[in-house]
């Protein structure tokens, strides 16, 4: 977690007794990440300026109970992540819990499109189109493989980071980052394979 | 170009659960040694490996340029904290 600051960075006990002054200091360490984590999670501005906010509001009231044996970043990744969950919910109105079952049977990871895109420029893999893509990819995620994911690939939390922001075992991590990450390559192979084909017509036609 | 996967293929199958660890170089030697010697003769999984490598390098890669907090989330959300006081000396 080497974006955020360390637990030993605050003042525990100031916190737990409300300084507002100390509160402030990890509001400004931490409000980026949070922020990040929500917009990645929800894909809109409004929500995730609501996830942040709700975050910090609820923090703030659990402090003075905080007992230290998580780090400060791991337990305001995991307020923040179970209110990015909670919108996903509202949103979609069902029932939904990160301990749901992964929805994918075992085959639905198995490759489909065999095609190799790796060599294409790395200007157009990253395109804005393509990041716009890659964004839409992740949406497309169940929320309990999105969380996984957002989580180690994207904020660069370790398994075990993730296990305890998640609440779930190192196996249940692995085993959704895998099937996240296979049901993404799937999409990301879709979009560059035909932005191959576009790419080898265009060149055709020149030559 | 083919759209017809590793399906078919027993060997492959087996090893899908291996292939999120081994591009994170998580994959214990036994099942890595097993892995390398089937990728030696199986292009479609070689093909799945390096664009599974290739699809978490680049939402790395992207990670670091997600937005900062805009100006106006950051007022609302020292406001709502009732941290006003503290927002000028953290601009």
């Amino acid at each position: 977690m080497d974006r955020t600051k360390r637990t030993e960075d605050f003042s525990l006990e100031a916190l737990r007794n409300g300084d507002r002054a100390e509160f402030a200091r990890l509001v400004e360490a931490y409000s980026g990440v949070i922020y990040r984590l929500a917009m990645k999670m929800l894909e809109d501005p409004q929500d995730a300026e609501d996830v942040l906010q709700e975050t910090f509001i609820k923090a703030y009231k659990a402090l003075p109970g905080f007992d230290g044996r998580s780090s400060l970043s791991t337990w305001l990744y995991r307020i923040a992540t179970n209110e990015a969950l909670m919108q996903l919910r509202r949103r979609k109105k069902g029932v939904f819990s990160i301990d749901e079952p992964v929805e994918m049977e075992d085959h639905e990871q198995e490759p489909v499109q065999i095609v190799d895109w790796c060599c294409m420029p790395e200007d157009e893999l990253m395109s804005v189109e393509a990041r716009a893509y890659m964004d839409k990819a992740v949406e497309a995620l169940s929320p309990s493989l999105r969380a996984v994911f957002v989580l180690r690939d994207i904020e660069g939390l370790s398994t075990q980071e993730t296990s305890e922001v998640l609440n779930l075992s190192e196996t249940a991590v692995k085993t959704r980052l895998s099937r996240a990450r296979m049901r993404l390559r799937e999409l990301l192979t879709e979009y560059y394979s035909e932005r191959m084909v576009r790419r080898q017509s265009a060149e055709g036609e020149i030559a | 170009m083919t759209e017809h996967g590793v399906k078919g293929h027993e060997n492959c199958r087996h090893l899908l659960d291996s292939l999120s660890p081994y591009v994170d170089g998580d994959l214990s030697t036994e099942l890595c040694t097993e892995l390398e010697r089937h990728l030696s003769d199986c292009e479609d999984c070689r093909i799945v490996v390096d664009s599974l490598r290739k699809t978490v390098y680049l939402y790395r890669a992207t990670s670091d340029e997600l937005p900062c907090v805009p100006d106006d989330v950051r007022q609302r959300l020292y406001h709502c904290l009732d941290l006003d006081e503290f927002i000028e000396e953290s601009i």
